[in-house]
């Protein structure tokens, strides 16, 4: 997408699948708003906020909140999946991958954007309501934390991420996010 | 940690032949200092997992005797600082355990694998693409149970074992140990449970390495927080 910039627009990142142009005034590094990594055991490994003007709660309250959102979105979008053929009950324990689960959704002011890992990792970027699909840029994150998290030798596995060179990285990616 | 100091390869150290090419995928990398992973244009579609050549291929590589002789290194100097050959199987598999624990989300990250519908699709991932992505060979998988919750991996081609001859005061050790750590490890950030054991070792004598793996359990995910808290 070169609509708001020449071709000496570089440094965007080329998107597998084009997404939607971004409104004015953002796809120039302020698409991205918040970033939250879990690990399964609900441990907020990250949170990174870029624009987030207003805090209604505690920060662990926050986390937690949004740890158990997921968790039953998740549990409940296996749950209405017509084809899936399981009867169990709604809330009865899922098998990590098992069933159907969300890449995102969206409100009037801001796209809540999920990923999971099948190791339990669970990425969520919140993002400008108009931006295109995240889940290549989310791949891209998670590649990001396996280069610059696990690979780091003093990083001890479930502990809130303390790496410089990954968040460094991490700005600057989602700054080329469209 | 996965280090070690080339110093400690003795000058016995039993080496026989150089036949490997030189290309061997290494788990001990940690170089901070690296770029970035390329951008991600370049990427298939999501759901396609890439082929073992493919994930080889677009994998860092070391060389392979480097690799070899440095993993004789660990496993001799655990021999000499625990002496009893039986506290070494259990160490290297407690190294191959941390170094699955970590090794997953690479495998994960780089190869879009995404979900396997059941534990022979698990047993023929890590078969062709764990194995060749790691290691640069594949191995079989074999010797089903009925239930279909055990199966053995076999390796008629060990990069860990080039040049290793083991002495006589040696014959209990298990000197792959290493990498059924790494298979359980792994599979337990997957939420299986498992078992592995070596049942064949070309080490003493077998026609090839067999290793057995029994899942014991899958856990469900479930929710982390109590009420109260």
């Amino acid at each position: 997408m070169q609509f708001f910039g020449g071709s000496s627009l570089t440094s965007v990142a080329p998107e597998s699948s084009p997404a939607p142009a971004a409104p004015p005034g953002t796809g120039t590094g302020s698409n991205a708003q918040v970033i939250y990594v879990f690990n399964r055991n609900g441990v907020c490994l990250l949170y990174r906020e870029w624009h987030r003007p207003l805090r209604t709660l505690a920060r662990n309250q926050d986390q937690k909140l949004m740890f158990g959102l997921l968790f039953s979105l998740r549990s409940f979008t296996a749950k209405i999946d017509p084809t899936s053929t399981e009867h169990a009950n709604l809330g009865a324990p899922l098998l990590p991958g098992q069933g159907c689960s969300f890449h995102s959704f969206k409100t009037n002011t801001y796209k809540l954007n999920y990923m999971e890992s099948p190791s339990g990792i669970k990425l969520i970027l919140l993002t400008h309501p108009r931006t295109g699909d995240q889940r290549d840029a989310l791949k891209h994150i998670y590649s990001l934390y396996v280069e610059y998290v696990v690979k780091n030798p003093l990083y001890a596995p479930g502990s809130p991420i303390k790496c410089d060179l990954f968040n460094k990285h991490l700005d600057q990616y989602v700054k080329t996010l469209i | 940690a996965f280090t070690a100091k080339q110093k400690s390869i003795s000058p016995n150290w039993p080496i026989t032949h150089y036949s490997r090419p030189a290309t061997l995928r290494v788990v001990l990398s940690s170089d901070l200092s690296r770029p970035p992973p390329a951008p991600i244009s370049a990427m298939p579609p999501l759901t396609t997992p890439k082929s073992g050549d493919a994930l080889f291929a677009s994998v860092e590589r070391v060389n392979a005797e480097l690799f070899t002789l440095t993993y004789g290194a660990i496993v001799r100097q655990l021999l000499t600082d625990l002496e009893e050959v039986e506290e070494v199987n259990k160490q290297l598999d407690q190294m191959g355990y941390n170094i699955g624990t970590r090794l997953v989300d690479e495998f994960l990250a780089k190869s879009n694998v995404s979900n396997c519908a059941d534990f022979k699709e698990t047993a023929d991932t890590i078969a062709k693409l764990g194995f060749k992505m790691f290691l640069g060979v594949t191995a079989t998988v074999t010797n089903w149970d009925a239930e279909g919750t055990t199966c053995s991996f076999v390796l008629e081609d060990n990069p860990l074992v080039d040049f290793v001859e083991l002495p006589d005061t040696c014959q209990g050790l298990q000197y792959c140990n290493v990498l059924s750590g790494v298979i359980r490890g792994a599979l337990e950030m997957v939420s299986m449970k498992t078992e592995v054991t070596w049942v064949r070792d070309m080490l003493r004598g077998d026609d090839a390495y067999e290793m057995r793996v029994k899942l014991t359990k899958q856990v469900p995910e479930e929710y982390p927080y109590k009420d109260d808290d």
